[in-house]
């Protein structure tokens, strides 16, 4: 019965074969389980939401949206054109044309991406009428981002359309997409940019629509992005930037009690309406490509400096923690300290004070540099090595928020520096070093490095007497409470008691007949302040301020740094007390002095830097 | 014994009507799946749809199934010779009445009707076969015999190629498994399986490669039978170079027929089967649709109307040759695998039945119904999941189209009818 069997055998082979191939293709082979996205059967359409807008701390808008009109395309419904008109009509060139078709092409050739970004209006209306000649385009409104008091740009950042990376990373962007990538835009991204509805259509295999994919269950509506407060107070912020016009710095004032930052001025900057539209990668380049104002670095978050006399603060509070002087305890200074045998190892001092009791009031308002190096040197001196004297004093530095990051909610940021006794063992790896070698720290020197916004939290944590709420730009977020860690306060390690004596001496800055900041003084506000020149090698000394005020009920800390601007009481200490002024008055009493500072420039200051710099490549 | 007689539904094998039904009802909601896009009235019996029309030819099957049953089983024995003639007189006169659908003369239409002579041809010959095959006097081991069933399935086969519907033909190759069984020699079964290997290789590596490697293999037989079997090649290698040298005129005459005989699109369908030709939008767009379609579906489908690709009418002809990718994208490994297990145990099931026939007519006349049922099915599907070339024949009791459903209704209910008597002493 051989026979018989042969055809019983093929059906059962072939039986087997067949479902062998049905079980690759349908369950081992998921190349071809595609998403809906990739489907060729159905047609994916944005429904792109509004973006929220973003106001200050008293509701004035800060952020808007006006429409625009993209061009899409969806490269294989493309069907040949006449490509001159076609350029002549969106004005761009036939080779713009062709990249632009390879780019949407290499992305997707069934997936609609951005042909053109940002038509405006204008355009839009022509283009509408003769668009739907050309197959495979059509116009998709979309909302654009809009500045109406030009201000705050380092704050509010831009929004830019998404690049091939984050594209990658990120599934739910598309190409052509915009996405928040500086600023309060970068940070608040999902807050603002809300959820895009999305419509997939049916379509049969002659790519023509032919309803809505199973009756629309997958469709979804857009939501809007939620609106966002910030902290910032635009009225002082503007007032702020044109302070700081023709000045490279950084301003950055917070509100004590919250920790709130209330303005944050970097300047030269940019009006941010520059980075909107058809010309934003013009302009972007531009910024981006100018090494030498920078304007897209943000001074007040980036920029770390010397911090220099303000430091001194942080060196008195140190020695009265760790027991080494009382208030009370006093030094003389003949205009300088010499803490070695050699003969340079002295430190200038300006304090003027003739060998004539010097305690620790005087010394601030003085701002005696003999006196920090000398309680400065006690607190090293107090532990059995080096190593153990400076790492107990970065540690109270540090408690202040320095030389680390913030970890707060603004998108950039830069650590600084506190040195502490490992550091000191590295750059002298033989251990033999001793408190003299780092005297420079007292005083806001050396190895010390601080950017404005850690200078005015500072400051924050000296008005509150002890501890401060991490610097946060976020004040509301519709729907949304705020994170706990801007909300919680963090303490220092410094008692509250030794701040008491610390604030009379930043008082009599201004009080004093003989305070460094005596010509800055306010009538009917009691400031506590201190001036700063920090040294720099590359030109004249920065010019510093720290202040916060009123004394007693501090509603507002404020830091002010002005690169090359000679001495602190020079430009910052003006434009610290010009701003608390405006804060806290919202109006100003000195007229000519803030004249001074609205005209005042640096720029030959930079450009002498520039030539000198130039002529060393040379 | 009389009344049992007038019951034409006694003795029937109710498994296999069974199989038939649950083809036909599985076929039509696919049909239904794949013909329904956006008509939003679903009424089933509207007969201007697909799914309608089909309904009417699955009710119409009917009245033929019982005609079928009403007739007694001799009656097809004894008039086999006449409805073979009839046959290949519809065929014939397809080249004066016929009317050309889609470039083929392959139908009769009268009025809104077409009819499709080739499905019932199959049928015939079936019937034919079985008739000649069954005489007592006649051996398969003879030439004369096997040169005399070759004549009979040569007629209908040329007739359909002259049509020309080269897929139909094609469908009488199957006959070789019901000759084999009846005791054609089993060299003819080598024979096709070389030349198909030969045709396939030739393609894919070319002729040249194709002869150097058959070369190559001939010496080495050669000299093998020369060291260690003597006294064989002695006797054999006449044989031998005699089977070397037709094979080598094969490959030059695949190599000619394949560039000279047939037309550009077979010369397309073959090289994209071979993975020769990668081509998705032009001449392969029906396979890569198919296959597409079939693996979207996944381990469970879609769902019952669910497949969008079917509901985007992606693959053409999606309703008749192309049903199984209705199948495939809408219930999945599970739904299509599911159908392959039924085929399979349909044909076993018919091959077990044939082999307890006590009449030879009976017996044989099953192995072909199997035989063609079994070419239609390897050749559809395997085109529908891109391992075979496209040819365009349907796939049993699934694919949309009145003449074929009624060829293979007449086809499976010839054999009931036939089984139903094996018990009946008459």
């Amino acid at each position: 019965m051989k026979r018989t069997g042969l055809l019983s055998f093929l059906i059962i082979f072939i039986g087997i074969v067949f479902i062998a191939r049905l079980f690759y293709l349908q369950i081992l082979n998921n190349s071809y389980n595609s998403p809906l996205l990739n489907n060729s059967a159905v047609k994916v359409m944005y429904d792109y939401p509004e973006r929220g807008y973003i106001f200050d701390r008293n509701g004035v808008l800060m952020v808007a949206n006006q429409l625009s009109y993209d061009v899409m395309v969806i490269p294989r419904e493309v069907k040949p054109l006449d490509t001159v008109s076609f350029c002549a009509l969106l004005k761009i060139t036939k080779e713009e044309f062709k990249e632009k078709i390879a780019r949407a092409s290499r992305y997707s050739t069934r997936i609609p991406s951005t042909f053109l970004a940002q038509v405006s209006k204008d355009d839009y209306a022509s283009l509408q009428e003769i668009l739907y000649k050309f197959k495979g385009f059509y116009i998709q409104k979309r909302s654009l981002r809009e500045y109406p008091n030009n201000s705050a740009a380092n704050v509010l950042g831009y929004i830019s359309e998404v690049n091939d990376a984050m594209i990658s990373n990120k599934s739910n962007y598309h190409l052509g997409e915009l996405i928040g990538t500086a600023g309060v835009e970068k940070t608040y991204e999902k807050i603002l940019r809300g959820v895009k509805g999305v419509k997939f259509i049916q379509r049969d295999r002659f790519n023509r629509e032919i309803g809505p994919f199973k009756n629309g269950i997958y469709d979804t509506l857009p939501i809007s992005g939620h609106d966002l407060t910030l902290t910032i107070d635009a009225v002082l912020q503007q007032y702020g930037e044109a302070l700081m016009a023709n000045k490279r710095g950084g301003i950055v004032a917070i509100e004590p009690a919250t920790g709130e930052i209330l303005a944050m001025v970097s300047t030269p900057t940019y009006d941010p309406n520059l980075m909107v539209g058809r010309d934003r990668s013009k302009n972007f380049t531009k910024f981006y490509l100018d090494s030498i104002n920078l304007p897209l670095l943000d001074r007040g978050l980036q920029a770390q400096y010397p911090p220099g006399s303000p430091f001194k603060v942080i060196s008195a509070l140190v020695a009265l923690q760790e027991n080494v002087i009382t208030p009370e305890s006093s030094i003389q200074c003949f205009g300088g300290y010499k803490y070695g045998s050699g003969k340079g190892a002295y430190m200038r001092c300006h304090c003027e004070t003739n060998g004539s009791p010097v305690a620790l009031n005087k010394a601030i308002y003085r701002s005696c540099n003999s006196y920090f190096a000398t309680a400065y040197r006690k607190v090293i001196e107090k532990f059995p090595t080096p190593t153990e004297g400076l790492n107990v004093w970065s540690k109270h530095a540090k408690s202040f928020g320095l030389g680390n990051y913030l970890d707060n909610d603004l998108s950039v940021g830069q650590k600084g520096s506190i040195p502490d006794g490992n550091l000191y063992n590295k750059i002298y790896p033989n251990g033999r070093w001793r408190s003299t070698a780092t005297i420079s720290n007292a005083i806001g020197q050396g190895e010390v490095l601080t950017t404005p916004i850690q200078l005015v939290n500072m400051t924050a944590a000296i008005a509150n007497e002890g501890f401060y709420y991490t610097p946060h730009i976020a004040k509301k977020i519709k729907g949304k409470t705020l994170d706990k860690k801007f909300t919680t306060p963090i303490y220092t390690t410094i008692d509250k008691k030794y701040f008491k004596p610390v604030i009379e001496g930043l008082f009599d800055v201004f009080e004093n007949p003989r305070g460094t900041a005596r010509g800055s003084i306010v009538e009917g506000i009691q400031i506590c302040g201190k001036t700063g020149t920090s040294e720099n090698p590359h030109g004249q000394d920065h010019s510093i301020f720290i202040a916060f005020a009123p004394k007693d009920n501090p509603k507002i800390a404020i830091a002010v740094f002005v690169e090359n601007g000679y001495w602190g009481s020079r430009w910052a200490g003006p434009i610290a007390t010009l701003m608390i002024e405006k804060y806290l008055n919202r109006e100003t009493s000195r007229p000519l002095l803030e004249e001074r500072m609205f005209e005042g420039s640096i720029q030959e200051e930079y450009d002498k830097q520039l030539k000198e710099i130039l002529k060393v490549e040379k | 014994m009389r009344s049992r007689k007038d019951n034409i539904f006694h003795g029937i094998d109710w498994i296999l009507v069974l199989f038939y039904f649950v083809f036909i009802f599985l076929g039509w909601i696919n049909i239904y799946a794949a013909t329904i896009i956006n008509d939003n009235q679903s009424e089933l019996l509207n007969f201007s749809t697909e799914y309608g029309k089909q309904l009417i030819w699955i009710g119409l099957s009917i009245p033929i199934i019982l005609l079928i049953l009403m007739f007694e089983a001799k009656f097809y024995e004894k008039y086999a010779s006449i409805i073979y003639g009839s046959s290949l007189l519809l065929l014939a006169g397809l080249f004066i009445l016929g009317k050309n659908i889609n470039g083929s003369t392959s139908w009769y239409a009268i009025g809104s009707f077409s009819f499709q002579p080739s499905e019932i041809a199959k049928a015939a010959t079936a019937l034919a076969i079985a008739k000649l095959v069954s005489d007592k006097q006649f051996n398969l081991k003879k030439l004369s015999a096997q040169a005399q069933a070759l004549l009979l399935l040569f007629f209908p086969a040329v007739l359909i190629i002259m049509q020309p519907d080269p897929g139909s033909a094609l469908v009488y190759t199957a006959f070789i498994f019901v000759l084999y069984r009846e005791g054609l020699p089993f060299y003819y079964i080598t024979i096709g399986f070389i030349a198909s290997f030969l045709f396939v290789i030739t393609l894919l590596l070319g002729y040249p490669v194709t002869l150097i490697s058959t070369s190559i293999l001939f010496v080495c037989i050669l000299l093998f039978f020369i060291f260690y079997r003597l006294k064989a090649f002695k006797k054999g290698w006449i044989k031998i170079t005699g089977i070397y040298l037709i094979s080598l005129m094969f490959i030059f005459s695949v190599d000619f027929v394949f560039n000279h005989v047939f037309e550009q699109h077979h010369r397309d369908r073959f090289n994209i089967i071979l993975g020769k030709t990668v081509d998705t939008k032009g001449i392969g767009y029906n396979t890569n649709q198919s296959v597409t379609t079939i693996a979207s579906g996944g381990f469970f489908g879609k769902g019952f109307l669910q497949g969008e690709r079917t509901q985007g009418n992606f693959v053409p002809e999606q309703q008749t040759d192309y049903i199984f990718t209705t199948i495939g994208e809408e219930w999945g490994f599970i739904g299509s695998g599911l159908v392959i297990v039924l085929f399979v145990a349909f044909f076993l099931r018919i091959i077990n039945r044939a082999e307890q026939q006590k009449s030879n007519f009976s017996r044989i006349y099953g192995y072909s119904i199997v035989a063609i049922f079994f070419i239609h099915f390897v050749i559809n599907l395997g085109m529908v999941i891109g391992l075979v070339p496209t040819i365009g024949i349907p796939l049993p009791f699934f694919s949309y189209g009145g003449s074929s459903l009624w060829g293979f209704t007449i086809l499976l209910f010839i054999f009931i009818r036939l089984d139903a008597n094996k018990t009946y002493e008459w």
